[in-house]
């Protein structure tokens, strides 16, 4: 009898693993949970695997990776996923060098990649794949922005500033498109950098009106400190990516007044938005950054894609549905252009006291309305 | 390119060159007294780092947290050589390389447990910010004025340490016969603990200032860790005075290569791509000098043989 019991739940378990991996969708993910620029892989990592908890869809399984910010690690890792692990969608590349060393390979092998955070131009433009969505923006975006806006404020000579690697040349360049004056000077510095005395001093003596960088993770933390504290007072602007929260509550008052383009906010106003906040906070004790948004948009326009069909078992459908980009977004309205980048709005933010002795960002405007990337016409989809 | 430019680019150089050489100098005390190679040294850089931030935030005392955190790096170096570098000092380099990439690993990874993935602020004490004019215009960051002003006096510390005290002739005495000394009735084991300990606080003391510049995060030491060595290769290993003088060269060199680089090349080519190459060639220039030094002198500049 007891045997007989055993034997009836051993196959009924069975039952139920073939029946789950018939139907499993295995997601690779390769982020960076390590290093400078951790806090940006943990906040993609902690905003999608909200979401999917909150599906409660438990066919979508995880596998989670730290890359440590190097390509020869995310390029094996990557080999990994494809070879052994068997996943049908990736995601959660965070830098762009990384993000080219890893997407062309694995979409080519009829694998999706979702990028929650990295859209160099060339995956915009010219080397575009029908596998690959980027769900964040394409890396020029929030540097256009923030050109057209220190331009209609009348500065006409910043100093430009970013780290020498696939997004930061994008970054310089996207500035440069809607910001067309004079340039006191253009900088690349080494990515993972973390003194900034020589850059300093030039911006001092470079006689620029104001000051225009793009520096990720602890990088902008170490520029912004660095400045405050050398007494310059040449007023600073940049994406986002330079001031998220975790910057931001690093670098206090020394950041107090800094203006900021973005794709989202903490305190934009939507359902969707405030729900994620809200259940973010509650999970993790902590505000969350923009990551944290793209990578649960991520996961919610996976969730939407696999309600129609499976990637594996009809990956044309699969594909159509991340195009329609049926979900509700912690942005609002979402949707993609021909490219499989967002058109979307870039707001304005600035940092200010939140009141708790602490500060944060706060929404104050909208820079661009529906802004697509340049490099859609390179596309060929 | 203005003249005031110029030598606070030169500043900024040395204030890096004193910074590695609080960070050089214990490497190559441990390796010439110990013959020990010891990769974990940026972790104690880190460890100071991790302590001030956390005794600055709780006190509000900043020099406070200076001092805590230099002697926490000194007292976790004791405790690291009592439980795992004592044991290796018999040992092949490959051993020792292993079992201190070990603790780096150990390090990073207790303290992402402790403190998580995001880094912590430690801000320049009130007294030491804003920035300091000199003449002929040349202004100058107070606190990084004081880093290089602390570097000098621990350069001279260490100088009369080693050269007029029974522990420094101690020191030298071991770094040229390590039998020998312990068969004259040297305590060679005390001895080392010590000289470890005062590595890993020189270590603590250099996190600890760059701290409050910096971002302190997990595995803040390590790139430091990599011109720390190239210092001591170029300085000869063993030597207090190569120690210096590579960290000042591989300092200056750095920092006036990272902003004359592109500058000379954006007179014959596009400035974008003068900028890019620029800064390639100038994150090798430190690599290519300690080639064509040891190309001339095998041992480095200072180094014994």
């Amino acid at each position: 009898m007891k045997q007989s019991i055993k034997l009836g739940l051993g196959l009924a378990i069975a039952a139920t693993m073939t029946v789950a991996q018939a139907n499993e969708v295995r997601v690779g993910m390769i982020t960076t949970l390590s290093g400078d620029g951790a806090h940006l892989g943990v906040d993609v990592r902690d905003g999608f695997m909200l979401a999917i908890e909150q599906s409660g869809n438990s066919d979508v399984n995880v596998i989670i990776r730290d890359d440590d910010q190097r390509p020869d690690l995310a390029n094996s890792l990557s080999s990994e996923m494809v070879d052994r692990e068997d996943v049908h969608v990736m995601t959660g590349l965070i830098w762009s060098n990384l993000a080219m060393a890893v997407i062309p390979s694995v979409t080519r092998q009829g694998i999706f990649y979702l990028s929650p955070n990295a859209g160099p131009s060339d995956l915009a433009g010219r080397m575009c794949h029908e596998n690959y969505f980027n769900v964040a923006w394409q890396n020029d975006a929030l540097h256009e922005a923030m050109g057209q806006y220190v331009r209609d404020q009348g500065y006409e000579n910043p100093y430009i500033l970013a780290p020498n690697y696939p997004a930061g040349t994008d970054a310089l360049t996207g500035f440069k498109r809607y910001y067309d004056g004079e340039l006191a000077n253009e900088t690349y510095t080494q990515l993972g950098q973390s003194d900034y005395a020589a850059e300093i001093s030039q911006i001092r003596a470079s006689g620029a009106d104001s000051v225009f960088y793009f520096l990720p993770g602890g990088m902008g933390i170490s520029f912004m400190n660095q400045y405050a504290n050398s007494g310059a007072d040449i007023p600073v602007f940049g994406p986002a990516f330079s001031f998220d929260e975790v910057i931001v509550g690093a670098l206090g008052e020394a950041a107090e007044g800094v203006i900021n383009t973005s794709q989202w906010a903490h305190d934009l106003e939507n359902d969707t938005n405030e729900a994620f906040v809200a259940a973010f906070r509650e999970e993790h004790g902590r505000t969350p950054t923009l990551y944290a948004s793209q990578g649960y948009d991520t996961a919610k326009l996976l969730l939407s894609a696999l309600e129609v069909a499976h990637p594996e078992d009809d990956p044309d459908a699969f594909r159509e549905a991340l195009r329609a980009a049926d979900f509700a977004s912690t942005r609002g309205e979402f949707r993609f252009g021909s490219n499989q980048h967002p058109i979307q709005d870039i707001y304005v933010r600035e940092i200010v006291a939140d009141g708790n002795g602490g500060f944060t960002n706060r929404l104050i405007g909208v820079a661009m309305e529906d802004h697509q990337d340049a490099y859609v016409g390179d596309c060929d989809l | 390119m203005t003249f005031a430019l110029v030598v606070e680019q030169i500043l900024n150089g040395l204030q890096l060159g004193t910074m590695l050489f609080l960070m050089a100098s214990g490497l190559t005390l441990v390796f010439g007294v110990m013959g020990l190679i010891n990769l974990a040294h940026g972790s104690f850089y880190m460890a100071g780092a991790f302590v001030t931030a956390t005794v600055t935030a709780t006190t509000g005392n900043f020099w406070l947290g200076l001092l805590v955190g230099v002697l926490a790096a000194g007292v976790i170096g004791i405790v690291v050589e009592l439980l795992v570098i004592r044991r290796l000092y018999d040992r092949g380099h490959l051993d020792q390389v292993l079992a201190t990439f070990a603790l780096i690993l150990i390090f990073s990874e207790g303290t992402y447990m402790i403190y998580g993935s995001s880094p912590l602020f430690l801000s320049v004490p009130q007294e030491l910010r804003g920035s300091l004019n000199l003449p002929f215009g040349i202004s100058y960051s107070r606190y990084r004025m004081a880093i290089i002003g602390m570097g000098i006096l621990v350069a001279i510390g260490l100088y009369l340490l080693i050269s007029r005290t029974r522990l420094g002739m101690q020191i030298r005495a071991g770094e040229n016969d390590r039998e020998m000394i312990g068969a004259l009735g040297v305590d060679i084991k005390t001895l080392y603990t010590l000289v470890f300990a005062l590595g890993a606080a020189l270590a603590g003391l250099a996190g600890s200032a760059i701290g409050a510049l910096q971002s302190v995060r997990v595995g803040m030491g390590e790139p430091v860790l990599i011109m720390a060595f190239v210092v001591i290769v170029i300085g000869g290993i063993g030597s207090i005075k190569g120690a210096l003088v590579g960290a000042l060269l591989v300092g200056v060199v750095d920092t006036l290569g990272r902003i004359f680089m592109p500058l000379t090349l954006v007179t014959f080519m596009p400035p974008s791509q003068a900028m890019s190459i620029g800064s390639a060639i100038s994150s090798m220039l430190i690599y290519i000098m300690m080639a064509a030094i040891l190309a001339f002198r095998p041992h480095g500049l200072f180094g014994a043989k």
